[in-house]
């Protein structure tokens, strides 16, 4: 019996190490250690044997077992080894073909970010920003702005009415707004001073050519308080400046004109493509046009008269005193990113869409 | 406005350059468009001649050959074409090399076959005019050699000046002398009309009546006897041609001269021509008519003003007078006319005759009543000097001066105080003195009363203020940051935003992000686009705020959604070779409340998609088109990232696939819609198929302003899952089925997912098989799978009593 036990080991030890392949392994395994295979059953038969002899058929057996066992794991291990590397062998790919891509980020509209990027900037420096109407009132629009009744920009053909023909002259009648400023007034109605915000918004103007779009983007800002002065105005506008065009940028202040604000002042800033007003080349350069400034904005302190159509919500020009300014998104979009027509913003062509 | 510089230095001269002038004028509020050289150029070939001979030329009638003596001896051979030419003249001379005023550079040349090195110089040679009748014969006579440009003003800087609506009196040269005067500290020459040949009284024979003095406040007028009507000197024609006007006759030249001097508009009457010698000014009548001088009948209504002589309207006042009074060659008789005007009033004529003249023009911006007798003083001058006039005597003024202007107090602490930057008491009056303000001292600053020419523009300390720092010098102020913030707001605004701007942000980012990109599209829209959406009659949407003057019929109605602005910039991509487009637009939309009132105007977010649903590679080669499914994909990534529990119920928008549309649901109201478009309406627009939807965010943000989410433990007991599938019927709705799971299984379903849906034969004739996986927890302990068995057992029963189901798996 017990030579026959390690007749059954020697030759199961052989079939092991001969054997190539898992599925092989696992047939030997059945034949060898399943139910109905010999050694299992001699095992199972020990118990019937003579007490003399079962001690060492048993311990044979077992050991037979165990062995055989140890070595198809082992075995196991070796086969699996070398068939995963055959079958990773087999999945190769073509590495150099396309990648799956990855799905493409949309772009905001390059007027939606600049718009963000001013109104970033003034958030930083401590404004809120407001909204209001696009249809505006003829008072909020012009009237509480100072406009003289007879300021161009009330006119049929500078500006778009919804009310009639005889709709200029009528502080209710409504018109597109030519400007986000009657936001100003709105939120001066709204809030006591102080009063920092930012206005941004879409406005309109019956203006169409290579320069004007009848739709475009402002952003305005107001500034209210007891102690606001010329020289803050240019401070929060030479952080704008440099916020937006670089931080070496320099800004100057030119004297103007505008019907809410008084002293008024145009701003330049200092051109950010040359030096000296000449290109690397030494070509003139085109944006400014040689003349080292840029114009980028209108400002000014606010016209005690437009505080006086507020007067009664906190606005006592005597008392208070502040400065506003207004900016072209389009204008502050097109120098930064060198976009040469305005008529671009409005085309929405995907291949310019996706460059900024 | 041109300033020629020469012009300007017969009053003010700086010791700068043109750009340093320029400069100067645009840090201190007088704007320059543009400078540019008027005139000839490479002066030093612009000498003084004298003509020795002048014999005719052997081959040609016209030309003659001339020797001319051009200094030290030097005698030129020029051939000369102009009928005056004479031995013995002294006359302007060009030298080969010479830039002529259209550019064109001077060479020797042979006339027929006589050589020629130069030219005779007629008026328009020198762009000192626009005869070119003949050469123009210098009287007095300088000597041969000497430079042209000490003789006659051949050549200048001009600038062109940008003058703000609020500075009239800087329509005139000697306005802007004023301001360089000011800005540079270079002595201003006396005022031009210092001394005034006229007199005081009526004028025998001449009556004027000014019947509406609200719209003429005042109106003078001078006679002129003896006028020899002829051409001006060149001095005259040089600055008028510089300045831009085209010289015309002495009387004529003269009113425009003292126009661009003083800027005080002026006309010139053939008082013989003055019927009755009597002028009426009043308002016209509804209906009335008048030719101007530009040869147009105009008619009138009762808000415009008209000077009448005894045969009717002889001017339309203000702005242009009439054919029938002009001065003409055999005038002898001059009446002047220099009134002020209204200006609104002038405004409004122009533009409703959409007639503007350079009259107009300066009148409408306001021109003060003491100017006129300023502009008499100059003109009456230049008649008698030019014209040969004898000045009758007496000035015709009715209205006459207003009071001068109140003085304005100017407080030092308050120019700091709004400027940011003490300026010097003494630098203040300096600087107003300077631009003609009346000064006097108090006891905190200064008093100032403005100049007649400033009264409208200058009436507050603020404008005080303005004059002080322009002239000041705003390149000094110090660039400061406010010291204060804005008060604590009802409306709380994190990062300076509120919480509805917020989140228009985060819808902007949320569909950037899934890879669409922003269109701005127009607020306009073409009133014929309802109908290409096929909105029917009833729709809400068509009804639109109407422009009352819209720039184009297509773009004459404000938009009442944002699919067409979205179409539009589908088709135009389309067009230029897109095959996929993904699109998404956030902006304002317009819906009309009552008349004469604001509309509504909520903030919509829309979205189209159309092509493939992802881009196609080497092993996905034609994935998807997008279509309902995709949009809703993107829609529900928006809502999801927004924080607002939605649903879509099947819909039907008349601008959809009758059966691929839906309305999306927040909460239980009604946002949006979603779907396919309707093949119509794609086609209308040139477009395949294409999916898309529209939100109104500013109802979302509504329903989830100030929704905080709260904590929900999901990890202290794991759920147990379980897959099903149900057969319903074919119509049974996925939304339903889902509802019914979640109503059944109460509080213990944690999550519900449609996996699968099959239709075929398994599932039954007429049955649609939907395969999902649910997720039991309970909040305090682990569920077991008979409690989990026990749910879904319900549920069961449930989908089969209530739906018609049966249980598949």
């Amino acid at each position: 019996m017990i030579d026959r036990i390690a007749e059954i080991r020697a030759q199961g030890e052989a079939a092991i190490a001969a054997a190539d392949a898992s599925v092989e392994l696992e047939r030997l395994r059945v034949g060898m250690l399943g139910r109905k295979a010999e050694l299992p059953q001699l095992l199972r038969g020990v118990r019937d044997l003579p007490s003399d002899q079962r001690g060492a058929v048993g311990k044979a057996a077992n050991e037979a077992r165990q062995a055989l066992e140890g070595l198809l794991a082992a075995r196991a291990a070796e086969l699996e080894a070398g068939e995963l590397d055959a079958r990773l062998a087999r999945d190769r790919v073509d590495v150099t073909l396309p990648g799956d891509p990855a799905p493409a980020a949309g772009r905001l509209h390059l007027l939606s970010r600049t718009r963000r990027e001013i109104e970033d900037v003034f958030v930083g420096l401590g404004f809120d920003v407001a909204d209001g109407p696009h249809v505006e009132t003829v008072y909020y629009n012009f009237d509480a702005l100072n406009h003289s009744p007879t300021h161009p920009s009330r006119l049929w053909s500078d500006s778009f009415y919804v009310s009639g023909p005889d709709a200029v002259d009528r502080p209710d009648s409504l018109l597109l707004r030519t400007h986000t400023s009657p936001v100003q007034v709105r939120a001066m109605e709204a809030h006591p001073p102080p009063l920092f915000i930012v206005i941004p918004g879409t406005t309109f103007r019956r203006d169409s050519d290579a320069t004007h779009t009848p739709q475009f983007h402002q952003v305005e800002g107001l500034a209210v308080s007891q102690d606001i002065t010329l020289a803050d105005l240019k401070g929060t506008l030479l952080a704008f400046a440099r916020a937006i065009f670089g931080p070496e940028r320099e800004l100057r202040l030119r004297p103007h004109f505008f019907p809410f604000t008084e002293p008024s002042v145009e701003v330049d800033v200092s051109c950010f493509r040359c030096e000296g007003g000449v290109l690397a080349d030494g070509s003139r350069c085109p944006l400014c046009k040689g003349s080292t400034w840029i114009e980028i904005l209108g400002a000014g302190m606010v016209d005690p008269n437009v505080f006086g159509y507020v007067r009664e919500h906190g606005y006592d020009p005597d008392r208070v005193q502040g400065f506003a300014f207004g900016m072209g998104v389009e204008r502050i979009a097109m120098l930064k990113h060198e976009v040469p027509d305005l008529r671009l913003f409005f085309d929405n062509d995907v291949r310019f869409l996706e460059q900024f | 406005m041109l300033l020629p510089r020469f012009w300007l230095e017969d009053h003010v001269r700086p010791e700068l350059t043109t750009p340093q002038l320029v400069e100067r004028l645009d840090l201190s509020g007088t704007a320059v468009e543009r400078t540019y050289r008027h005139g000839v150029g490479n002066l030093e070939r612009f000498v003084v001649g004298r003509v020795i001979e002048a014999e005719p030329h052997p081959d040609a009638e016209r030309l003659r050959v001339c020797t001319v003596d051009v200094g030290d001896g030097n005698r030129q051979q020029i051939v000369c074409g102009a009928p005056n030419v004479a031995a013995g003249q002294t006359v302007s001379v060009a030298l080969p090399g010479a830039v002529m005023p259209d550019g064109t550079e001077l060479r020797p040349a042979k006339l027929r076959g006589v050589e020629s090195r130069g030219m005779i110089l007629a008026e328009d040679e020198l762009a000192l005019g626009t005869d070119h009748q003949g050469i123009v014969v210098l009287d007095d006579g300088p000597a041969p050699g000497t430079p042209l440009d000490e003789v006659l003003p051949i050549a200048t800087d001009v600038l062109e000046l940008e003058i703000t609506p609020n500075r009239p009196d800087c329509l005139g040269v000697y306005g802007v002398a004023r301001e360089v005067h000011a800005v540079t500290g270079a002595p201003l020459g006396p005022a031009p009309w210092r001394e005034d040949p006229g007199s005081a009284g009526p004028i025998e024979g001449v009556e004027v009546v000014v019947e509406d003095p609200d719209l003429c406040p005042r109106f003078t007028a001078r006679a002129f006897e003896g006028v020899r009507v002829g051409p001006s000197p060149e001095w005259l024609k040089a600055r008028l041609t510089a300045a831009g006007q085209r010289p015309i006759s002495n009387v004529v030249d003269i009113t425009n001269f003292v126009m661009l001097l003083t800027g005080q508009p002026l006309h010139a009457f053939d008082l013989d021509r003055v019927a009755g010698g009597r002028l009426v000014v009043r308002r016209a009548h509804d209906g009335e008519e008048l030719e101007t001088l530009d040869g147009e009948r105009r008619l009138l209504n009762g808000d415009m003003v008209l000077i009448l002589d005894g045969n009717g309207p002889t001017s339309l006042a203000g702005i242009m007078g009439g054919a029938r009074s002009e001065v003409a060659p055999q005038t002898t008789r001059v009446l002047m006319e220099v009134a002020s005007w209204d200006g609104p009033n002038i405004l409004r004529t122009s533009q409703r005759l959409g007639l503007r003249s350079e009259a107009s023009a300066r009148f409408e911006k306001g021109i003060s009543p003491e100017s006129t007798m300023e502009a008499q003083a100059v003109a009456a001058r230049l008649m008698v000097e030019l014209c040969g006039a004898r000045l009758v005597p007496g000035t015709i003024d009715v209205g006459g001066a207003p009071p001068p202007p109140p003085a304005i107090r100017l407080r030092d602490a308050k120019l700091a105080a709004l400027v940011g930057k003490a300026i010097p008491r003494e630098r203040s009056a300096e600087i107003l003195r300077a631009l003609e303000f009346e000064v006097g001292d108090t006891d905190d600053g200064l008093e100032a009363r403005p100049p007649h020419f400033r009264s409208n523009d200058v009436t507050r300390e603020a404008d005080l203020i303005e004059e002080v720092s322009r002239i000041d010098g705003l390149d000094k102020l110090p660039a400061t940051i406010p010291a204060t913030r804005s008060a604590p707001s009802a409306e709380p605004r994190p990062a300076g935003l509120t919480a509805r701007q917020r989140l228009r942000r985060r819808a902007q980012d949320g569909l950037a992000g899934r890879g669409l990109h922003e269109i701005l599209g127009w607020a306009f829209a073409d009133p014929e686009r309802v109908e290409r959406l096929r909105l029917p009659e009833d729709d809400p949407r068509r009804r639109v705020v109407t422009l009352a003057n819209p720039m184009s019929a297509e773009q004459s109605v404000l938009r009442t959604m944002l699919l067409g602005s979205l179409l539009d910039a589908a088709r135009h991509n389309v067009a230029r070779g897109a095959g996929e487009v993904r699109l998404f637009e956030t902006a304002t939309v317009y819906l009309p409340t009552r008349p004469e009132l604001q509309p509504d105007e909520p903030f919509h977010a829309g979205a189209l998609l159309l092509g493939p649903s992802r881009p196609p590679t080497w092993r996905d080669p034609s994935p998807p088109h997008a279509d309902l499914f995709a949009a809703k994909g993107v829609l529900g990534a928006l809502l999801d990232e927004l924080r607002v529990p939605w649903s879509v119920a099947p819909s039907n928008e008349p601008f959809l696939h009758p059966g691929r549309g839906a309305a999306v649901l927040a909460g239980d109201r009604r946002v949006g819609w979603l779907g396919e478009l309707h093949p119509l309406v794609a086609r209308a627009w040139d477009l395949e198929d294409a999916a898309a939807f529209e939100i109104d965010l500013d109802t979302v943000a509504a329903l989830v302003e100030g929704r905080v989410e709260r904590y929900e433990d999901v990890t202290s007991f794991p759920a147990v899952r379980r897959d099903v599938a149900y057969s319903v019927p074919l119509e049974t709705r996925a939304a339903d089925l889902v509802a019914l799971v979640r109503e059944v299984a109460g509080e213990r379903l944690a999550a519900v997912k449609i996996f699968d849906r099959y239709e075929g034969a398994q599932a039954g004739e007429g049955k649609v098989s939907i395969a999902m996986h649910l997720q039991f927890r309970a909040p305090d302990r682990t569920l077991t799978d008979s409690e989990a068995a026990e749910i879904e057992e319900r549920v069961t029963r449930a989908v089969e009593q209530r739906l018609g189901g049966a249980f598949r798996a």
